[in-house]
């Protein structure tokens, strides 16, 4: 029963991370750019709901509709200002930024919020489910938060796929002159993925918080660093990739820690990352990329 | 267009720049022994330091209401990261500090103690609980490997004191038939108590069924832990460890459902104030504190009642500690005619003559007849305490 519990937090947990991965996955495919503010995108998705529950009194689907629509628009006003002006620099140049807009984000949360950490209240109105006899207990915040990832994924993949907008991004993700030339607007495609993901990232930071209900300035950065490792490891630019890395990443850290040791299992996730990129360099589901000399 | 983003970029740069520079406020007077205080003002321990800073002023502006010597404080901001602290540290030698109120946290203090014991200036921590902060102390093979800071105090009790009081305590109280332990084995305040209570329970004959670890890295999911410890059948669960990761583990222990009894120490101060936390989930928590703010003396109601109409709060025991190093500085100024003039290394010389000889004696807010060895140990005892209805009340 111990395992049973244990895996449906790993998946639980997993889920969170695929959620957080899909933005970074996004972005990379399309932009080819890694964004490391995203994690912080969480963080302030997360503070935007707990202000919009606890001092504005609204109910938590309006917050999340709310910090979806805030963490939308920061993420486009980041890329215009942070992103936009080095589209034509070196990526390195670009990463260096991303780690600045990180800071940014981090230390404008805590003029504005303060550093005392704030407990989220759970979004989820209902209590956990015991079975068993109680052996095994489930949270309702798992299950909520395996049903929006694996929607998430379902309503992103029909998007790329079908939409004209998808397709597009699709295009200026396999080659962005080419695109241009096929009169996609390339800067439009890009702004869309870094609302979509950012609006993922709200969700991502509601039910993180949801599930872990501490709310710091830094509450993104060590999740979203996972996510990012989530991302690689299913093969970063791949939608379904970004998930499968997540729930695995989640079951591997909870089973790590649960049958292994405490002490390691942050070693012991990273280790699997490197056994998996030795074996498969794209990640588990990256597509192979020839260079054209 | 292109003019605009760059502008707009380079406003974000300097917005950027300006978000790093957080201080605190300092109450300045003139002619004044300059104190110095580091601590996180800001991050996940702020509480610490933010009570630091308060009741340290409360008890500077007492002193000073007496009209003799007259103390100006200033603190810096730490984070709770050693190498901020150990810039933070320049920074108060730069404006010219004579005392150190050491630094709040453990990590960032073992770093400072060491500057301040090399540039002989005095001082004495509030919390900084670590032997490791004033050295000299034998670890687990009986070496001595950091020699001991002659000059470095505490206020507050040992790590060991603290692991071997809980011990004690949960022994003599028949508190737990199984016990689980939960520890950060990335902070050196949590370890250090963690194996002290370990050895003393063995001592005992206590029975721990189960010891587990996080690091301030993964201090969020805390349900492989949990799941471990309900399934070894733990009764009482000793948390060595702060209240922000504390009061996740309660929360999620609830979730699942799981209601052993919790033990905390002094880290465990703090969870009734964070910021929309259910308190009936603390309900029953217990934790060993030498400060209580529900206590009947003159002394504690006075400055609870002065902290709750400053600050709006009721003080933690970091506060109390804060308030109490001053008074005991102020003594120790007093007794041995310490003045303005003189130099950090003249101060600190006749200081730490004061703190070690036998017959100077504190009565504070953390205890009453404290007195300081060599060791820079302070010599109180502590209280129980059990959370019941959102407050402290003594066991």
């Amino acid at each position: 029963m111990t395992f049973i519990s244990n895996l449906i937090n790993g998946i639980s947990l997993g889920s969170v991370y695929a959620i957080i991965a899909l933005g970074y996955t996004m972005v990379y495919g399309i932009a080819k750019m890694l964004n490391f503010a995203h994690g912080d995108v969480i963080m302030v998705g997360a503070y935007i709901s707990f202000c919009v529950t606890t001092y504005l009194g609204f109910s938590p689907f309006v917050s999340v509709v709310i910090s979806m629509i805030v963490c939308t628009i920061l993420g486009i006003v980041i890329e215009r200002l942070a992103y936009k002006p080095l589209r034509k620099a070196s990526s390195l140049a670009v990463l260096i930024t991303a780690i600045g807009v990180s800071y940014f984000l981090q230390n404008a949360a805590l003029l504005i919020w303060g550093s005392a950490p704030k407990t989220f209240t759970s979004i989820v109105p209902f209590g956990s489910i015991a079975l068993f006899n109680g052996q095994l207990i489930i949270t309702a915040e798992s299950i909520v938060t395996v049903l929006a990832c694996i929607l998430i994924m379902i309503a992103l993949t029909l998007f790329t796929r079908k939409s004209k907008m998808g397709k597009g991004m699709r295009a200026v993700s396999e080659d962005k002159a080419a695109a241009e030339l096929m009169g996609i607007n390339v800067n439009v495609s890009i702004s869309v993925t870094f609302a979509i993901g950012s609006a993922l990232a709200a969700i991502a930071g509601v039910l993180l918080c949801s599930a872990y209900p501490v709310l710091i300035p830094t509450t993104g950065s060590m999740p979203g660093i996972k996510a990012f490792t989530a991302a690689v490891f299913g093969g970063i630019g791949s939608i379904p990739g970004a998930m499968l890395g997540g729930v695995l990443l989640g079951i591997i850290e909870i089973f790590s820690k649960s049958y292994i040791s405490t002490n390691l299992s942050d070693a012991i996730v990273f280790a699997v990352l490197i056994i998996v990129l030795l074996i498969k360099p794209t990640g588990l589901l990256g597509k192979k990329i020839t260079e054209k000399v | 267009m292109k003019k605009v983003s760059k502008i707009a970029s380079i406003i974000m740069a300097v917005a950027m720049v300006l978000a790093c520079f957080t201080s605190c406020g300092e109450s300045t007077t003139s002619n004044a022994i300059k104190i110095g205080a580091i601590g996180p003002l800001t991050g996940s321990a702020a509480i610490y330091g933010q009570a630091v800073e308060n009741g340290a002023l409360i008890a500077i502006e007492e002193v000073n209401a007496k009209g003799g010597l007259q103390f100006e404080l200033k603190c810096e901001d730490d984070e709770n990261d050693a190498e901020k602290a150990v810039n933070a540290y320049n920074k108060l030698k730069d404006w010219g500090m004579q005392i150190s109120l050491g630094t709040v946290t453990t990590q960032p203090c073992i770093a400072v103690s060491t500057e301040v014991n090399a540039d002989r200036i005095f001082a004495l921590t509030p919390s900084a609980s670590s032997t490791d902060v004033l050295g000299g102390q034998p670890d687990a093979d009986g070496n001595v490997t950091i020699p001991r800071k002659d000059n470095v105090f505490q206020m507050c009790f040992t790590d060991p004191n603290q692991g071997v009081a809980s011990a004690q305590y949960i022994k003599e109280q028949a508190l737990g038939e199984k016990i689980a332990v939960i520890y950060n084995n990335s902070d050196a305040y949590s370890t250090g108590i963690y194996q002290k209570f370990q050895a003393e329970a063995d001592k005992l004959g206590l029975n721990i069924v189960c010891v587990n670890t996080f690091s301030d890295d993964s201090a969020n999911d805390f349900t492989a832990q949990l799941n471990e410890i309900k399934q070894a059948g733990a009764d009482l669960v000793f948390l060595p460890i702060y209240y922000t990761p504390a009061s996740l583990i309660l929360s999620q222990a609830d979730k699942m459902q799981y209601e052993p009894k919790f033990f905390g120490v002094d880290g465990m101060d703090g969870i009734l104030t964070v910021e929309n936390f259910d308190t009936s989930l603390a309900e029953g928590v217990m934790l060993l504190t030498p400060f209580t703010a529900d206590a009947q003396d003159e002394m504690t109601k006075s400055f609870v009642a002065k902290y709750q109409e400053k600050y709006g709060e009721t003080p933690n025991q970091f506060a109390a500690d804060a308030y109490d190093c001053i008074i005991a500085l102020y003594d120790a100024c007093v007794n041995q005619n310490i003045e303005v003039s003189m130099s950090a290394s003249e101060i600190c010389k006749k200081l730490i003559a004061e703190f070690t000889n036998p017959n100077f004696k504190i009565d504070g807010l953390t205890g009453t007849g404290m007195t300081w060895s060599a060791t820079g140990e302070v010599s109180k005892s502590p209280k129980g305490m059990v959370i019941q209805n959102g407050v402290y009340v003594g066991m």
